[in-house]
């Protein structure tokens, strides 16, 4: 009896996953195709809302995204000079950070702080107008909330995420210069050219090119969970709560698979 | 007759298992005003969200200028929308805007007038529910009336040919609400409009409907003019419109029965 409710319940849960991820795909491709194929059809993406986001998302997170990755690049420093001392390799610090920074952290610390800060954001805002009846309002009005609400905010995702990301690798990448020239005596001009020999072009983008896809994913995430809010307030903080837990899951798994796939390639 | 601008035909519609309509079909004729009563709760709103397609019915057609709202592609909805306005029950301003950004909104993202005639035109339908002078001010900074009455301009906002009113005058002191009748029937005659209200106040009905309907239980009580309302013989109708309260249920054992039902 236990079993076969053991057994009913997760296979609910089962077909639910599947469920939420045929709709969150389908959002998906609506959301792609307001962006790249409505402009054709002689509906204009909203750029005044769009730029509105791209502060929001991407201006008012630089400081908190320098923060954290200054201290990332601190903490690398200071853990790879742990292990490099012993071999008396301390300059080897710099290809650690640099490397780890633009291929992995400085991605993954963006975009689990644009999933916390703005994802949820999105989640709440669209919930909010779900509960609100401002979303039925809009469709009333002729106008398509995925074309209205969830084009924008992407769009704004997906340039802005890149861009912290960029910040962030320069920033963590100066952490460990800070670490280096204060505790390791290392001259800065050597700690730049070994940095800047260690680092390759492929490094950098390829961190880039995920950010690209996190971007797109806590954009998803975020309205999806809206569209899904049920009930009221307490119903818009459940939403919210899950959107930052699904999107930072989906954006460790999509990086596991970025670097499976790098890694073998690149 | 003219045609029908809306024909409802054998609607039935659930939320879940309850069912909520069951079988309502009329015809609402271009330029009358038509009203719907009905107890709250018995469906009414979600009759107007048929209406406008927001949602799907079980069963049944919806006709709005001939063309099947169930079935139409999203362009012919999206035009058919586009000349229709509906004032939700709550208003439903978009909070993250201003007043006067709610009204224009429409305008902004259907017609490609210049701000300037957009801000003239926003001024004048404010104007029109009077709210001049508050285009400026946030939804949470209106009253409750004032949300009414400003989700009223949204919805009046385009010109529409069909204009759907959720209990326009709930929440109003008499006289504005006087003024929202005077304005159904000005929008009605002046503007050409075929107004669809509901509402619980029979002095507005009896100022304003050509015709009216009495939903109950999910179907149809009554559905006629004025003068055929008043004649009606039907208690229900008479209780209605001389707003008496239900007799009392006054099986003592019943009512026990009914407070300790697991
Ligand atoms: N989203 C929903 N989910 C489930 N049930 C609903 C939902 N919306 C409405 N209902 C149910 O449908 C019935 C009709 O609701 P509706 O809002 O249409 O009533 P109404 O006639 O407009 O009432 P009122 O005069 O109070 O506004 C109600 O009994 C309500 O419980
Ligand atoms: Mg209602």
């Amino acid at each position: 009896m236990t079993l076969r409710k053991t057994a009913g319940h997760s296979g609910r849960k089962l077909v639910l996953f599947f469920v939420h991820a045929a709709r969150m795909s389908s959002l998906a491709l609506q959301s792609l195709s307001w962006i790249f194929l409505a402009p054709f059809r002689g509906k204009p993406i909203r750029w005044g809302a769009t730029f509105v986001q791209m502060v929001r998302i991407g201006v008012e997170s630089v400081p908190i995204v320098s923060v954290i990755s200054f201290c990332v690049g601190l903490i690398i420093a200071m853990q790879a000079a742990y292990q490099l001392e012993r071999f008396g390799a301390t300059i080897y610090v710099a290809d650690l950070v640099g490397v780890s920074m633009c291929r992995e952290l400085g991605p993954l610390i963006t975009a689990i702080i644009i999933a916390g800060r703005s994802g949820s954001a999105i989640a709440a805002e669209i919930g909010t107008m779900k509960v609100s009846e401002e979303l039925d309002a809009l469709q009333t009005m002729a106008l398509n909330p995925i074309g209205f609400l969830v084009a924008p905010r992407m769009i704004a995702m997906m340039v802005v995420v890149p861009c912290l990301t960029v910040i962030a690798d320069f920033v963590g990448i100066a952490g460990g210069f800070v670490l280096a020239i204060s505790n390791l005596k290392i001259a800065f001009i050597a700690y730049f050219n070994q940095t800047a020999e260690a680092l390759l072009a492929k490094d950098f983008i390829t961190g880039l090119v995920k950010s690209f896809f996190f971007a797109i994913i806590i954009a998803q995430v975020g309205a999806y969970q809206g569209f899904n809010v049920q009930g009221g307030a307490e119903g818009v903080g459940r939403s919210t709560t899950t959107s930052v837990v699904v999107s930072i899951f989906m954006v460790i798994l999509a990086d596991l698979m970025f670097t499976m796939l790098f890694y073998s390639t690149l | 007759m003219t045609e029908p601008i809306i024909t409802v035909r054998d609607l039935h519609t659930s939320y879940g298992h309850r069912k909520i309509l069951k079988g309502i079909t009329l015809d609402i004729y271009p330029r009358e005003t038509f009203v719907i009563l009905g107890r709250s709760g018995c469906g009414k709103s979600t009759l107007l969200r048929h209406l406008v397609g927001l949602n799907k019915p079980d069963k049944g057609q919806i006709l709005i200028k001939g063309i099947d709202m169930v079935t139409a592609s999203e362009e012919e909805q999206n035009a058919l929308l586009r000349k229709m306005g509906l004032l939700f029950q709550n208003g439903a301003l978009f909070n993250s805007m201003t007043v006067g950004e709610n009204v224009a909104l429409p305008l902004m993202e259907h017609t490609p007038q210049e701000s300037s005639t957009i801000r003239i035109m926003t001024r004048l339908k404010l104007g029109l529910v009077g709210l001049s002078g508050f285009e400026n001010f946030m939804p949470s900074q209106l009253s409750g009336g004032m949300k009414k009455r400003a989700a009223l301009a949204r919805a009046i906002t385009m010109d529409p040919d069909i204009l759907l009113c959720d209990e326009p005058s709930a929440g109003l002191d008499p006289i504005v609400a006087a003024g929202i009748d005077q304005l159904i029937l000005k929008l009605k005659t002046a503007l050409r409009m075929t107004i669809v209200v509901v509402t619980h106040e029979m002095a507005s009905v009896f100022m304003i409907a050509d015709r009216i309907c009495l939903l109950h239980d999910g179907e149809i009580k009554f559905l006629g003019t004025q003068a055929e309302m008043r004649q009606s013989k039907d208690p229900y109708v008479l209780q209605f419109i001389e707003r008496r309260a239900d007799d009392e249920n006054l099986d003592p054992d019943q009512y026990l029965q009914d407070l300790m039902a697991e």
